[in-house]
């Protein structure tokens, strides 16, 4: 028997694909999801509010110092005590976002403390409010540096996703996994995931070369 | 005349740092005045004060005969609101010493930005007073460069013009020319002149090139210690002081 069989290779390569469409949509979703969860935390973080600042310190520390695993199985088994019933890849795209949140919480407060004292001024003096001044002003900045953190964010969370296999979401690792139980052959399936997830890191990779080129132009 | 700044016994320190103490201080409606003085005599935080950036511990600050920092109000201690800073911002533009223009806009969009965003005209209607503007500062050809790939002096005159978008009826120079390179002075210079001679706007300039007092100003502070100990005509003081701190800085300042 051969080591790698590509007859067995292709006939698993339809199930890898669609578990790596899975894989994709919620990196995607987790992706979205760490974005707002970062500026909810970086906002709680941020509050003048004393105990509300607490609570928001204390929050990035519990997401960021405990596993993800651990985070997935809360959301999963947990939940549903308390009546919220999700569907598994639901609860998984909320778990990478509160997961990755925290780092991203942390990326933005990097990005914000990069503009310096004299923007600030300027916006001041200028009488913006401070929506108009984030909006058109301070984001429009802050969001460069932020750009290499953001896609070491999204590719991690991509490498992250099959941990949501352990909730039965059929991610492209869960489709290998099943391959590989039912015919009792491995190295085929897990080859080829990995082939799967290093071609989706390499394209956003260049992906978020592009963008940072592109934003960062004007530097 | 009336009075356009006032400062009623303003107290300011950070830390054990005695910044203002006891400071008073008036500016009438269209005067031009330089404040001169060594470093961390609280000039800078003068005009942060008036700009409303700087917050006072003690006393009282008025611009147009309006109370901005009034934290002795009564018996009480009165925090102002935002919207009452923002408000009385509307009197006073302020032009930085580092420029502190947008980098991700043009030096039309830098302009155009607080009317459009602020005062809420039009897009057309902002860039239209925007390009006005820049012409003015003599900068019709810039328009669509962004700050980086602007020399120091043109950055200053678009941060001028920037200021000068909101119409305010104060002015106020901090240390405006001092991170130019010599021979890019005198086109700022040029801009901050000929706005001066606009005989409603009042002008502030916090220096430490006597040049530039001298071009602005018809009467000139020196500071030192949070307090003014000499004020007079621009020649009179730059070339006959009186108090001989005064002398001593200008002695310091000549020899440097």
């Amino acid at each position: 028997m051969d080591i790698f069989s590509s007859s067995f290779a292709l006939e698993v390569l339809p199930a890898l694909l669609r578990g790596a469409v899975v894989t994709f949509l919620a990196t995607i979703g987790g992706f979205m999801a760490s974005l707002v969860v970062g500026g909810i935390l970086l906002g709680l973080y941020r509050s003048s509010s004393r105990p509300i600042a607490l609570f928001g310190k204390s929050l990035i520390e519990v997401l960021r110092s405990t596993p993800l695993l651990i985070q997935v199985y809360f959301l999963f088994f947990v939940l549903p005590n308390v009546g919220i019933v999700l569907q598994p890849v639901t609860t998984g795209i909320i778990a990478l976002g509160l997961y990755h949140g925290a780092y991203v919480a942390e990326a933005y407060r990097a990005g914000f403390d990069s503009i310096p004292r004299g923007q600030w001024d300027a916006v001041e003096s200028l009488r913006f409010s401070r929506y108009a001044a984030l909006r058109y002003l301070i984001l429009p900045q802050a969001i460069i540096p932020l750009i290499p953190a953001l896609g070491n964010t999204f590719i991690t969370m991509l490498k992250d996703t099959p941990i949501l296999a352990a909730i039965t979401v059929p991610e492209m690792m869960f489709e290998a996994n099943d391959a590989g139980s039912q015919s009792f052959r491995y190295v085929e399936p897990i080859t080829m995931a990995a082939i799967g997830y290093l071609i989706m890191s390499a394209v956003a990779a260049g992906f978020i070369y592009l963008l940072q080129n592109r934003l960062g132009r004007h530097r | 005349m009336t009075e356009m700044i006032t400062f009623e016994n303003v107290c300011k320190r950070f830390g054990a740092t005695v910044i203002l103490k006891d400071f008073n201080f008036k500016v009438m409606r269209g005067e031009k005045v330089a404040i001169i003085g060594p470093s961390g005599s609280g000039k800078s935080t003068l005009l942060r004060m008036i700009m409303a950036l700087q917050d006072i511990d003690h006393g009282k600050v008025s611009i147009d005969g309006k109370p901005l920092w009034d934290l002795n109000h009564g018996q009480h201690l009165v925090k102002p609101t935002r919207q009452h800073l923002r408000d009385m911002r509307s009197l006073v533009g302020m032009v930085f010493q580092n420029f502190n223009l947008f980098p991700n806009l043009t030096a039309l969009g830098n302009v155009a930005a607080a009317p459009r965003h602020v005062l809420g005209l039009s897009k057309k209607e902002a860039e239209g007073r925007a390009a006005m503007l820049l012409a003015q500062v003599g900068l019709s050809e810039k328009l669509s460069n962004y700050p980086s790939t602007l020399s120091g002096g043109q950055q200053q005159r678009v941060a001028i013009a920037r200021a000068m978008a909101l119409e305010p009826k104060v002015m106020l120079f901090d240390e405006a020319t001092s991170a130019l390179d010599p021979e890019l002075v005198g086109e700022v210079l040029g801009v901050m002149r000929e706005l001066a001679s606009a005989r409603d706007l009042t002008v502030l300039v916090v220096t430490h090139q006597m040049g530039v007092a001298r071009a602005i100003a018809d009467r000139v502070c020196f500071m030192e210690g949070g307090c003014v100990v000499e004020e007079g005509g621009a020649d009179t003081l730059l070339s006959h002081p009186k108090n001989e701190r005064t002398r001593a800085f200008l002695r310091a300042v000549h020899l440097a």
